[in-house]
C-alpha cells in the first residue's frame, strides 16, 4: 500500500507544509546581523589594519632604515631610501607603503628589530583620489603620532606572546 | 458658495457620481499604498525567513524607530526618477503602453470586492464572471510587454506566463463553480452572506478546491514558486527585461502586487467567509467579535498576503513543464472530482446544503 500511502501525502501537501513549518521556525529565529555603523564586532589587538611608523617617547624615528620589513614583503609593496641625517644617525629619507600592493600580511611588522612599523586596527578608511593610496614616510608618521596609546597598548597585550 | 453647500444642490445623479468617484479614488489609493508596504514587507519577512533583518535604514522624516518604513516611498521615488530606455527594435508604443494594459484590470477587478456589509463600489449580480474576465485579461499586459520588447528572453517569458495562466485559468474556474454550487449566486457580497453561521465558510466544505484556488492564484500572478515567466536564472528576467524606471514600476510592481493582494482579498471572500467574523455562529450574534466588519477581511487578507511571502522563501521554482503537469493533470481533474463530490453533497443534503 505505499503507493496509496505516498499519493495520501502527496495531495496533502505533507512535504510542502513541512517545509513550511521549517522556514516559519527559521522566521522567528533571533538574528545576528550586527548594525554596522552603529554597533560593530569585537576586534583582536592583533587586527591587521593601516600602517603607521612610531617614534619613541622622547620624539626620536625609531626607523633605522635596516630595510628587512622591504626585504620581506612579499607584495613589494615597501620603498625604501635612506641616508645618514643631520645627527650622523642612519634614517629613511623615503618610506612609501603602496596600499594597493599590501596584502596586509604583517610581515614588515613581523621583521621589524625596533617596533617602528606596525598595523593598527584602524580599517575604516578610504582613497579618493589617484596616488592616494601610497602612504608616505609624513602620513605614516602621523598615523603613528596620533594612536601611538592605542599602537601601545595592543604592542603590550601582544608581548608576552613574543 | 462653500463646495458642500454647492454640492447638494447638484441633480442626485451627478452627486451619487461623485460619491462614487470618490470611493474609486479611495479603495485604488488605498490599494497602492498597501502594494507599497507590501513590497516592504515582502523584502522584511524573506529576509527574517533567511536570518537577515531586512531593509532598515530608510526612515520617514528621520524619526527614531520608524527605520525600514521609507524604503518602498525611496524605491518609487528613485524609479520614477530613472531614465525610461526604450530598445531600438522594439514597438514603442505597444512597449509604453503595455504597461498600462497590464496596471487596469490589476485596478479595475477592485470594483465588486465586498469590503464591509456596507461598503462596495459595485454590488453588481455577476461579480464572480467580472472578476474571472479581469483576472484573465491581465496577461495581455504581459504578453504585450513581451511581444513588443522584441527580444528572445522577453517573449519566451510572456509566451510562458500565458500558457501558464491559460493551464491554471480552467483550474481556478472550475474552483469558481464550486464556490458557485455552494452559494447559488454571482454576487460576491451574496457569496459571503451565504457563507455564514457554524461551519459556514466555503472552506470548511470545498477545503480540496480553496487550496487549488489559491495555489492557482500564486501561478496566476506569475510568483514564486511559479514564477518561470521571470526565470531569473533561465531567461534574465522574462517580460520585463528591457523595462526601467516607471515602465517598470507599473508594468512590473504594481500590477503584480494589486494582483498578489486581488487573489488574497478573493480567496478570503469567497472561501473564508470575507468579512464576516471567524466566530459568528459559535458566539452569541450580539457579541462584538462575532460582528462582520472589514476588520476581519482585512486579518485574511494579510494573512494571505503573508503565505505568498513565505511560500516565495520557502520553496524553489518549479520546473516548466512539472507546472504545466500541475495544472493540466492534477488540477483539473482534482476540480472535477470535488465538483463531483459536491454534487453528491447537495443531492443528499450534506453540510451547509441541509437549510
Amino acid at each position: 500500500m505505499p503507493s496509496v500511502r505516498n499519493i495520501a501525502k502527496t495531495l496533502l501537501l505533507g512535504e510542502l507544509l513541512q517545509g513550511l513549518g521549517l522556514t516559519f521556525k527559521q522566521m522567528l529565529k533571533p538574528k545576528f546581523t550586527v548594525h554596522y555603523p552603529e554597533e560593530k564586532t569585537p576586534q583582536s589587538y592583533r587586527y591587521r589594519g593601516l600602517h603607521a611608523l612610531r617614534r619613541y617617547p622622547n620624539g626620536e624615528e625609531r626607523c633605522i632604515a635596516c630595510k628587512l620589513c622591504e626585504a620581506v614583503c612579499p607584495a613589494l609593496a615597501i620603498t625604501i631610501e635612506s641616508d645618514a641625517s643631520p645627527d650622523g644617525t642612519r634614517r629613511t629619507t623615503r618610506y612609501d607603503i603602496d596600499l594597493f600592493k599590501c596584502i596586509y600580511c604583517c610581515f614588515c611588522e613581523e621583521a621589524c628589530p625596533v617596533d617602528a612599523i606596525v598595523e593598527t586596527r584602524i580599517h575604516e578608511y578610504h582613497m579618493e583620489n589617484p596616488g592616494e593610496n601610497i602612504m608616505t614616510k609624513d602620513k605614516l608618521l602621523a598615523i603613528g603620532e596620533r594612536y601611538e596609546s592605542m599602537i601601545a597598548a595592543d604592542k603590550a597585550a601582544d608581548a608576552i606572546y613574543r | 458658495m462653500s463646495p458642500i453647500a454647492y454640492f447638494t444642490t447638484l441633480e442626485p445623479q451627478v452627486q451619487t457620481a461623485i460619491i462614487k468617484a470618490v470611493e474609486i479614488v479611495g479603495v485604488l489609493l488605498a490599494v497602492v499604498i498597501v502594494v507599497a508596504f507590501f513590497t516592504l514587507a515582502e523584502r522584511k519577512v524573506i529576509g527574517w525567513i533567511q536570518g537577515r533583518i531586512g531593509p532598515n535604514r530608510v526612515k520617514i522624516f528621520g524619526l527614531p524607530g520608524t527605520g525600514g518604513i521609507g524604503q518602498p516611498f525611496a524605491d518609487v521615488i528613485k524609479l520614477l526618477f530613472k531614465e525610461i530606455i526604450v530598445p531600438a527594435n522594439a514597438d514603442k508604443v505597444l512597449f509604453l503602453i503595455a504597461p498600462l494594459i497590464a496596471l487596469v484590470p490589476a485596478f479595475a477587478t477592485w470594483a465588486v470586492v465586498p469590503f464591509s456589509p456596507e461598503f462596495v463600489l459595485a454590488d453588481i449580480d455577476a461579480g464572480l464572471l467580472y472578476i474571472l474576465a479581469l483576472t484573465s485579461l491581465g496577461v495581455y499586459g504581459i504578453i504585450l510587454a513581451g511581444w513588443a520588447t522584441n527580444s528572445k528572453y522577453a517573449l519566451l517569458g510572456a509566451m510562458r506566463s500565458a500558457a501558464q495562466i491559460v493551464a491554471y485559468e480552467i483550474a481556478m474556474g472550475f474552483a469558481l463553480v464550486g464556490v458557485l454550487m455552494a452559494s447559488g449566486s454571482l454576487n460576491l457580497s451574496d457569496i459571503v452572506r451565504a457563507q455564514s453561521g457554524m461551519f459556514g465558510w466555503n472552506v470548511i466544505w470545498l477545503a480540496p478546491l480553496s487550496v487549488i484556488y489559491f495555489i492557482s492564484g500564486i501561478a496566476e500572478t506569475n510568483r514564486a514558486p511559479f514564477d518561470v515567466a521571470e526565470g531569473e536564472s533561465e531567461i534574465v528576467a522574462g517580460f520585463h527585461v528591457e523595462y526601467s524606471g516607471a515602465t517598470f514600476a507599473t508594468l512590473f510592481a504594481l500590477p503584480e502586487y494589486a494582483n498578489m493582494i486581488l487573489i488574497a482579498t478573493l480567496v478570503s471572500v469567497l472561501f473564508f467567509g470575507g468579512w464576516l467574523s471567524p466566530l459568528d455562529g459559535y458566539l452569541a450574534s450580539s457579541a462584538w467579535l462575532a460582528q462582520p466588519s472589514f476588520v476581519w477581511l482585512a486579518a485574511k487578507i494579510c494573512f494571505f498576503l503573508f503565505c505568498f511571502l513565505w511560500f516565495r522563501a520557502t520553496f524553489p521554482r518549479y520546473r516548466y513543464d512539472q507546472i504545466m503537469r500541475l495544472g493540466w493533470k492534477v488540477f483539473i481533474p482534482l476540480t472535477l472530482v470535488w465538483i463531483f463530490v459536491e454534487g453528491l453533497m447537495v443531492y443528499w443534503h450534506v453540510g451547509p446544503w441541509h437549510r
